[in-house]
């Protein structure tokens, strides 16, 4: 069943068309690459080839002997103030060893940047870092973070005594005797695998520094453009003030731009350096080790269970590999994923303690889903494991463990209240629309063929519009969680919308125009969305953790309701009647029951221009600025369901049929929601059957191009069914959650879950993703001896 | 695509493409192979010459009994031609399963033999059917089966000098297929088998279980001694000893060869 219906008249609720789109299909996005200043030149960075060792010395005269090599900078020579600063500090002290900007004694993970080199063109910088000489040591890695917190371990920052950068813990009064009173033990270890974000445009910044002036403007590819201009201005040691910071067409993140990176800062202080612009874009090979990973966590669950199926007591013991290194948010993503250990269910007694680790690895941080996908991902698998262990059907032992559609608001275990949902009746939905109860018969057929067939479930709840700056505070985060919007109405009646969301590929051009359209009746094609340069915007928080529409969309909501009111004073006084007497129709203010005595809100935006007659004590122009603090997340929720067919021959695992019921809450634009979901569901799949990022033990990369690292093609694209139900967020007035990360988080569980239940006929209880033919082919073997 | 720097010409006869080879230039065909490895800095000529500008290297035609394939011809083309599809099918189907749609129309067939990847389709597909080569040099024009003209890992019997001119494919190979085995539609395969069942017999060979296409010898013998194919295929990796890694073990792997050899066998048979 089709959600997507083409309405076309712009209003909230319609599929219009993205007005973004038509520069983006006929090729005239502007990307930073296609920005070009006078007199730039660019450069390349030469990248540790070793995962840890010292720097002895580092030669660059040959490469400085080369005609159009301007500079050739290492730590020593770079001007920066400090390293690169993390925002997360969550209980207050986690270790944060020094980042610096480029490496100082060791090299600590293959690609951490050791030295840059400034020439007059791409090619020649990169030929001239390949002739710049590193005398490395090389001293014992380790890459995995279970046994980087072995005694004895080789330590990744001497200055420590251990390689554990932070222990997160959570235990509910009482666990222990719930536990152990439980008459059903059920364990599972769960590896949710090393992901490379991997967006289309890979990152790319230009730094342009006026040293008569000290100021800089830095063109970067990210989704904080203001997170980044202040860790600029501290890095570099210049006033915040004096730093803009712009972002063109940014084509895609994933989280992986949800951060400051050290080649912003050093592209600004070479800029310093040579006194000309300089440009850095990262290849694709480079992207692999130089921009963030993601998960990387290795769970252990033990739950205890009564006779039917129903959590009492969960206990979460799970190590998180933070990489070399904490970037901006390390050591909070596996904080979210200890908020959501309990995931959609009751279970009010918990134990949860998650280790962090550091590694001679790229460092991991946030990308699509950021510590939900490993909390769902792993209670979606335990929930199969208890249906499997006791003999349950595995929708009735979600059934009676979901919380209650009568429970909300519902107080978590791990400290959240969930706003609103009905988890039960997505998955009757589900159930339903996915003929789960015929499938039997299907599993039967495909024996008849080779194949063994399976079907699986994911149930997920979620966090999302990130965040109360209360509580961001409180969880260690040195940012808020506002987000502001501006709307500015020109006296033609056409509107400009600024607002503090940083859209990578979301929509929000649209969005805010669907939402300016219903909120102030100006139409569609009239609404201009203006993000992304901070010499235009008070400060935003950017785009990430589907917040965009929860918090930056409440904030344009409610500065389209000032505009509304102060054209209201306006009306009255011109029509001089009361405020009271007027009623809104959607585009004008009239006075009640009477349409001849009416003034369009384009006639108002003009009115309040020319000010040639104003009430007492208004103020010229309509325009209105909200900073906006959410009083609570949202929680969007839903059931997918997955069929697959395994070869047996060969070990394929192929996705035959998936059905999405997900529930965000009401809903602006359902092609954008629609797209969402698919991308967000591919994603997942990607995770789930051909994606992982692989280290030797020696710390060499084993995946550097997209030759080893398979994200999924056009034609890895399953047949997908797509429904969804409403339950209205309450923690804010449009009654919206978000949807940006739902089909990732709920993706790879419902897959893997159907892969095993497919196996369950030769008695394999448990897969590992990524399901690769060669690993489910050792699996079956396996279980056949 | 950051290369190192290099001089490029574009040749426009066989003769100007000869001469640039002769003087160090490294021919460049579709591009698929040498611009990634260039990309990587793998590969790092200092002078290439494109071919894509000589029209004797493009064309399918029939010559006696074979079929003549101009060295710069697509895997579309080749994978499209009504020639090759009735007498070579086996060379029609892998070229139309390489890559994507837009490697097959950049990437010839005489580009994938002389790069030799050890898991490139073309090459086992041809060594299935009995091709050839026309290869030409300073020395003159010669013709080399296309078993003896890889020798190992993206290496060739080719002299430094000469060109791949043209491929020939016999027109008596009988019925034939190509079966493969990857992970995403658009990857190189991990295993790839071809197998013709012609005049002379069944002949098999497979890619991603050695350093070149490799035939298989005890696949043949059985069918050809009139042996079962279940006998055939539980025998069909003896002697392939290919390495084990991201995609799978050695001994996955050689259970893919078996798999694939029963697969294309039975679709040549049908067909």
């Amino acid at each position: 069943m089709a959600t997507t219906e083409r309405l076309q008249s712009g209003g909230v609720g319609d599929a219009v068309l993205r007005k973004e789109d038509r520069k983006f299909v006929t090729g005239e996005g502007r990307y930073v690459d296609d920005l070009k200043l006078p007199g730039m030149l660019h450069a390349a960075f030469v990248r540790s080839s070793f995962g840890h060792a010292k720097i002895k010395s580092i030669d660059a005269s040959a490469a400085l002997a080369m005609p159009g090599v301007h500079a050739v900078l290492t730590n020593a020579t770079l001007p920066v103030e400090t390293g690169v600063l993390s925002a997360s500090n969550p209980g207050g002290d986690v270790r944060h060893p020094e980042q610096a900007i480029l490496a100082k004694e060791f090299a600590r993970y293959v690609g951490e940047p050791v030295a840059m080199v400034i020439a007059d063109d791409r090619y020649l910088a990169r030929d001239a870092a390949d002739a710049v000489h590193v005398d490395y040591d090389p001293v014992p890695v380790v890459v995995d973070a279970e046994k980087a917190l072995e005694p004895g371990a080789p330590l990744v920052h001497a200055e420590y005594d251990s390689n554990l950068a932070k222990t997160l813990e959570h235990v509910t009064d009482g666990f222990a005797d719930v536990l152990a009173k439980a008459p059903n033990k059920i364990s599972l270890r769960v590896v949710n695998q090393r992901l490379t974000p991997m967006p289309i445009e890979t990152r790319g910044c230009i730094g342009d520094w006026s040293n008569s002036t000290g100021e800089v403007t830095l063109y970067t590819s990210t989704q904080v453009a203001h997170f980044v201009r202040t860790f600029v201005s501290i890095v570099c040691g210049t006033s915040e003030a004096k730093v803009r910071v712009v972002t063109p067409d940014v084509g895609g993140g994933f989280g992986a731009k949800l951060n400051t990176y050290r080649e912003e800062f050093a592209i600004c202080a070479a800029s310093k350096v040579v006194g000309r612009p300089v440009k850095w874009i990262e290849d694709r090979t480079e992207n692999a080790v130089a921009t963030i990973h993601g998960r990387d966590q290795v769970q252990y669950y033990e739950a205890g269970v009564d006779d039917n199926g129903k959590i009492l007591a969960l206990k979460f013991d799970a190590v998180q590999n933070n990489g070399a290194y904490n970037q901006l948010l390390t050591p909070s993503i596996s904080h979210l994923t200890l908020f959501m250990v309990p995931g959609c269910y009751d279970i009010q007694d918990v134990s949860i303690t998650i280790r962090q680790a550091f590694t001679n690895t790229t460092p991991t941080d946030a990308y699509r889903g950021a510590g939900r996908p490993e909390a769902t991902h792993g209670i979606e698998r335990l929930m199969d494991a208890i249906a499997d262990d006791l003999g349950i059907d595995a929708a009735e032992v979600r059934r009676r463990n979901f919380i209650k559609s009568d429970q909300f608001p519902y107080a978590s275990a791990t400290g959240l209240s969930y706003d609103s949902g009905d988890y039960q009746a997505t998955l009757e939905v589900a159930l339903e629309l996915s003929g789960y109860a015929g499938f039997e018969e299907r599993r039967a057929e495909a024996a008849t063929r080779g194949k063994y067939r399976g079907i699986g479930l994911s149930t997920y709840v979620e966090v999302c519009g990130l965040a109360p700056s209360a509580v961001t505070a409180a969880l260690g985060i040195g940012a808020p969680g506002w987000e502001h919007s501006t709307v500015r109405l020109h006296p033609t009646g056409k509107a400009t919308v600024i607002t503090g969301t940083s859209p990578h590929g979301q929509g929000h051009a649209t969005s805010w125009s669907q939402i300016t359209q219903t909120e102030l009746g100006i139409p569609f094609d009239d609404v201009e969305v203006i993000h992304g340069d901070t010499a235009f915007q008070p400060y935003g928080l950017g785009t990430y953790g589907s917040r965009s529409l929860a918090v930056g969309g409440i904030a344009l909501y409610r500065s389209l309701g000032k505009v509304r009111e102060k054209a209201r004073e306006l009306a009255a006084h011109l029509l001089e009647c009361s405020v009271d007497d007027l009623e809104w129709t959607g585009s004008s203010w009239q006075v009640k029951g009477s349409p001849d005595r009416a003034k369009t809100i384009q006639e108002l935006a003009y009115a309040g221009w020319t000010s040639a007659s104003l009430p007492e004590g208004i103020e010229p122009v309509l325009e209105a600025t909200t900073f906006h603090d959410p009083p609570n997340f949202t929680f969007p929720f839903g059931t997918h369901v997955c069929e697959v067919e395994i070869d047996q021959a060969t070990g394929r695992v192929e996705v035959v049929n998936y059905t999405a019921v997900d529930d965000c809450g009401n809903v602006v634009n359902p092609m954008i929601v629609d797209g969402q979901i698919h991308g967000g569901i591919i994603q997942g799949l990607g995770q789930a059957l051909f994606e992982e990022t692989v280290y030797s033990e020696d710390g060499h990369m084993l995946t550097p191009t997209l030759v080893e690292y398979l994200v999924p093609s056009a034609a890895d694209v399953p047949p997908m069914t797509l429904h969804r139900t409403t339950t209205p967020s309450t923690s804010n007035p449009m009654g919206v959650k978000g949807i940006g990360e739902a089909g990732t988080i709920a993706a790879s569980a419902a897959i893997v879950n159907a892969a095993v239940d497919a196996l369950s006929v030769i008695g394999v209880r448990h897969l590992e993703m990524p399901m690769q033919p060669a690993r489910i082919w050792n699996v079956m073997q396996e279980a056949k001896s | 695509m950051i290369p190192s720097t290099l001089e490029y010409t574009k040749a426009t006869s066989l003769d100007e493409a000869l001469a640039a080879v002769k003087a160090g230039a490294r021919p460049l065909a579709g591009g698929m192979s040498l611009m990634p490895m260039m990309r990587l800095r793998l590969a790092a000529p200092g002078a290439v010459v494109d071919l894509g500008g000589v029209p004797e290297l493009v064309g399918i035609c029939e010559d006696g009994d074979e079929i003549a394939v101009g060295a710069m011809t697509t895997h579309r083309s080749v994978a499209n031609d009504p020639l090759i599809r009735q007498h070579c099918h086996v060379v029609a189907q892998a070229a139309a399963g390489v890559g994507s749609m837009t490697i097959r129309n950049r990437g010839t067939i005489g580009g994938s033999l002389a790069h030799a990847d050890p898991h490139g389709d073309l090459p086992a597909a041809i060594l299935a059917a009995g091709g050839a080569v026309i290869v030409r040099g300073s020395g003159g024009e010669r013709r080399i089966d296309v078993g003896d003209l890889i020798t190992s890992y993206l290496t060739t019997s080719l002299a430094e000098d000469e060109l791949i001119t043209q491929v020939r494919l016999p027109k008596g190979a009988g019925q034939s297929a190509y079966a493969k085995f990857h992970r995403r539609a658009i990857d190189w395969s991990i295993v790839g088998v071809g197998v013709s069942i012609g005049a002379n017999g069944v002949r098999a060979a497979a890619i991603g279980v050695g350093d070149r296409p490799m035939r298989l010898s005890a696949f043949e013998s059985v069918l050809n001694g009139g042996g079962s194919l279940d006998d055939a295929i539980a025998q069909a990796g003896e002697g392939l000893s290919p390495l084990g890694d991201l995609d799978g073990s050695t001994e996955y792997k050689l259970h893919l060869v078996g798999v694939l050899a029963g697969q294309a066998h039975a679709e040549a048979s049908s067909r």
